[in-house]
């Protein structure tokens, strides 16, 4: 049962696309104020098991709770769940066909239906704290990519999530611009966000994460304080996975 | 990226009037566009049925003198796709939008907008305005006009949308698929995504193939003219008849060309405009 | 130069060279001389045979006949003789010297009978009215029928009771495309609102069922044809009086065609002999009972 403190469990999660499995029985529990990193190979099943948590996939057995509440039951009301799951992708976030601010309060005033001036002017504060006030006005094809995706960020944060899910949120990003995105993610961290964050970014996951989970081939192989994983991993897998990293000097 | 823009421009212009640098290629341009129309004209103008051809279509005098009725005709035809195409526009976005609904429970909805553009893309626009403007006419149903620009309107409209919803379902499905997931994951409903988030790019996306149909729904117009309405085209055929003189039909084709070059001008101007907004993208 | 200027200029000696090309009427092209009127010195489209045109469906009372099965005419055949314009024709061929088996009839829609070029008749007979702006296009043979419009509406309509062309005015009328039916309406009927035209018969036709129209304005013979088969349930309310010189068919032929004169001088001796006065009675009698509205 959901210890008090439990902000996401997954309980023998798996999901199929079509004949190919792709999580297979994924057992996770995330506590409040936790960040828990993932870490793993290009289709080890990251991005899809956190598709799976805010509901954006069927899964097809296991359940997953949020905050005790199991949100895979039949009647669930999946834009409710929706609006307390956070989730930032890799690319083809943001709206391009609006501003930046148009962009952050689009769900605060439809989905919470704040009026216009207050949902802007929490807007405004929001992208302020992360450097971004004055690019309000501009659409997002006039931001650099490190910018679009803080502002992805910011534009999750406006609803006031109880979890953030990050997906690989650096990875399309050229490399001078990944740590602009990396200290707001950390700045997040120290705030106390409850975060699940699937990265390449090993040297950020070793500083940030209080756990990082290594997953392979569907399952959650091996998971641990971040220092314990990336000096003494005990599986052969994960070794091998993190000498590759080491070898391609990412760590 | 004010750079972006300026190269956008420049790159339009290179397009239309090619590596134009240098006034001896614009020299060279220009002769060889000169001496390609000279050569077809002179061919033209000194074959041996010209006369005959320049008598029966382009006699000036017969030109001005049906002129201005065809003009105040063609008013008639301006009203006529104005409303169609205001019509059209929020018809087939409804059906592209009921195509696209999910789930076996709206399934019905999703078969019955098939049917639609499947059964009026396949009977010719002429035979749907006979059988509307006559046939329905004919069913006497109480509450139903009977005038034949409704019935006209009525069938360009139920033509031309399914055409056109079809091109609004291309614009949706060429969204990138993580908009959708990026709105349903903020808490926005269905309808709410489609609202704010799909359709407004999928709108700027067609807007070229949008127009296109535009422009043929204007030539299409004319069709109305079959059941008895006198538009431009109608009011040439009277006056062709009369005379045994064809060029009343140039008067009401300068008509069409005119209307048309603005309208494919202004389309230019649409997409350079909302290319700035086109991508979403990755990382830069 | 600035490439503007060049472009400017290219333009301009463009629309010269167009403006060249166009222009108002030229002279007529000659046309052959022929010195008589025999079989062996007429002006022919196919040597020996005479070809005549009409459109299809080929509509009684002018065309009679049934057609044969297989044939590509509809309603009526024009090879059957039968129907007053077949009548005349063959009796025009007659007196050109072609026996019945050298005519051959083609199907020339009307909108083709006046095209530029060379003709695919010798000469196409067709329900066409005489007017000087027509004649400027074709060669017209003389009248073979003077016409008079006439008035068609649904039994029992209130159009029925008009007495006079003034009582006509507030209707909605019809015609068709091509008939002089239209020019009668707006320059003598001036109705209040505009008149529906359509493509053709049928369609105007189809008009005053869907009660879009409320009256057919159409020649008189047709409008016989019309009441008693076409639409029974309409009736002919009269016919109008001729303004002006009277209107009539005639024969149209290329732009000066020899053959005109030729068929002038038949039919000429056609209403001397009172062949064509009884062609009419046979064919056309009973329809000069209409009551005139005046």
């Amino acid at each position: 049962m959901s210890t008090s403190a439990s902000a996401l469990k997954l309980e023998g999660v798996h999901k199929s696309f079509g004949s190919v499995e792709v999580l297979r029985g994924v057992d996770l529990d995330v506590g409040e104020h936790e960040v828990v990193c993932l870490i793993g190979a290009s289709g080890s099943g990251k991005s899809t098991l956190l598709r799976c948590v805010n509901l954006l996939e069927r899964i097809n057995a296991g359940r997953i709770f949020l905050r005790g509440e199991e949100i895979t039951r039949r009647d669930v009301d999946v834009n409710a769940v929706r609006r307390r799951i956070g989730i930032v992708f890799q690319a083809f976030n943001l709206f391009p066909h609006m501003t930046v601010l148009r962009n952050v309060t689009l769900a605060t005033t439809r989905v919470l239906g704040k009026p216009r001036a207050e949902a802007e002017a929490e807007a405004t504060a929001l992208l302020e704290r992360f450097g971004l006030a004055d690019k309000r006005a501009e659409y997002p094809d006039r931001l650099s990519g490190g910018q679009q995706q803080r502002v992805a960020i910011v534009r999750a944060l406006a609803m006031q999530p109880e979890l953030m899910l990050l997906d690989e949120v650096t990875s399309a990003l050229d490399p001078e611009l990944v740590a602009e995105v990396l200290s707001v993610i950390r700045e997040l961290a120290d705030a106390g966000m409850t975060m699940v964050i699937a990265t390449h970014e090993m040297s950020f996951a070793r500083d940030t994460a209080n756990r990082i989970c290594f997953l392979d081939a569907g399952r959650i192989l091996e998971q641990g304080p971040a220092e314990e994983i990336f000096t003494h991993p005990r599986e052969p897998r994960t070794q091998q996975f993190l000498e590759r990293i080491i070898a391609a000097g990412r760590l | 990226m004010s750079a972006d823009a300026e190269t956008g421009r420049g790159d339009r212009r290179s397009r239309i009037l090619g590596d134009l640098r240098g006034a001896r290629n614009i020299g060279i341009a220009v002769t060889s566009t000169v001496v390609f129309f000279a050569v077809i004209v002179v061919v033209i103008v000194t074959s041996a049925g010209w006369p005959e051809v320049r008598k029966a279509f382009f006699d000036r005098k017969l030109f001005s003198d049906s002129f201005p009725e065809i003009a105040h005709a063609f008013l008639l035809n301006i009203r006529i796709f104005c409303i169609a195409e205001a019509l059209i526009l929020v018809f087939a976005l409804a059906i592209a939008v009921l195509r696209g609904l999910p789930g076996p429970v709206l399934f019905p909805f999703r078969l019955l907008a098939v049917l639609y553009t499947d059964l009026f893309r396949g009977i010719p626009t002429i035979l749907v305005i006979y059988i509307l403007g006559f046939g329905a006419p004919a069913l006497q149903l109480s509450g139903v006009p009977n005038s034949p620009l409704f019935w006209g309107v009525t069938a360009l409209v139920l033509v031309y949308s399914a055409y056109v919803a079809e091109v609004y379902r291309a614009g949706i499905e060429s969204v990138h698929p993580s908009q959708e997931a990026a709105a349903r994951s903020l808490g926005l409903t269905r309808g709410q995504t489609l609202r704010y988030v799909i359709v407004p790019q999928a709108v700027r996306r067609v807007i070229p193939p949008l127009l296109n149909d535009f422009i043929g729904l204007q030539k299409d117009s004319a069709l109305v003219a079959l059941i008895g309405p006198i538009e431009a085209f109608r009011q040439s055929q009277i006056d062709v008849a009369a005379t045994f003189n064809y060029t009343p039909y140039m008067a009401t084709a300068l008509l069409f060309i005119l209307l048309t070059i603005p309208l494919a001008r202004l389309t230019d101007w649409l997409i350079a405009r909302d290319r700035r907004r086109q991508s979403g993208g990755g990382g830069r | 130069m600035r490439p503007k200027t060049i472009l400017l200029l290219a333009a301009t000696a463009l629309l010269a060279i167009v403006a060249a090309g166009c222009g108002g009427s030229s002279k007529k092209s000659a046309a052959p001389k022929s010195s008589g009127c025999s079989v062996d010195q007429l002006n022919l489209v196919h040597k020996g045979q005479l070809t005549i045109g009409t459109d299809n469906p080929a509509f009684p009372p002018w065309f009679g006949g049934t057609p044969p099965k297989g044939s590509m005419w509809k309603v009526s055949d024009p090879n059957s003789g039968q129907g007053f314009e077949s009548a005349v024709a063959y009796a025009v061929a007659g007196k050109l010297g072609f026996k019945k088996s050298a005519v051959h009839w083609v199907v020339v829609p009307f909108e083709q009978s006046f095209k530029p070029g060379s003709k695919s008749f010798d000469f196409d007979v067709n329900q066409v009215s005489f007017t000087p702006a027509r004649a400027k296009a074709v060669d017209f043979s003389d009248s073979y029928y003077n016409v008079n419009q006439a008035l068609i509406g649904l039994k029992g309509t209130p159009i029925t009771s008009a007495k006079t062309s003034a009582d006509v005015k507030q209707y909605k009328l019809g015609v068709q495309i091509g008939t002089t039916s239209y020019a009668y309406v707006t320059k003598n009927i001036k109705p209040s609102k505009q008149p529906s035209v359509y493509n053709t018969s049928s369609d105007v036709n189809s008009g005053l069922k869907a009660h879009q129209i409320d009256g057919i304005v159409v020649d008189l013979p047709t409008a016989f044809y019309i009441t008693a088969v076409q639409l029974p349930q309409a009736t002919i309310v009269g016919q109008f009086p001729t303004v002006g010189t009277p209107e009539h068919f005639g024969m149209v032929l290329a732009e000066g065609n020899s053959l005109t004169s030729c068929v002038d001088k038949a039919l000429a001796s056609l209403k001397s002999a009172g062949t064509l006065a009884k062609i009419q009675q046979e064919w056309l009698s009973n329809k000069a009972s209409a009551p005139v509205l005046k």
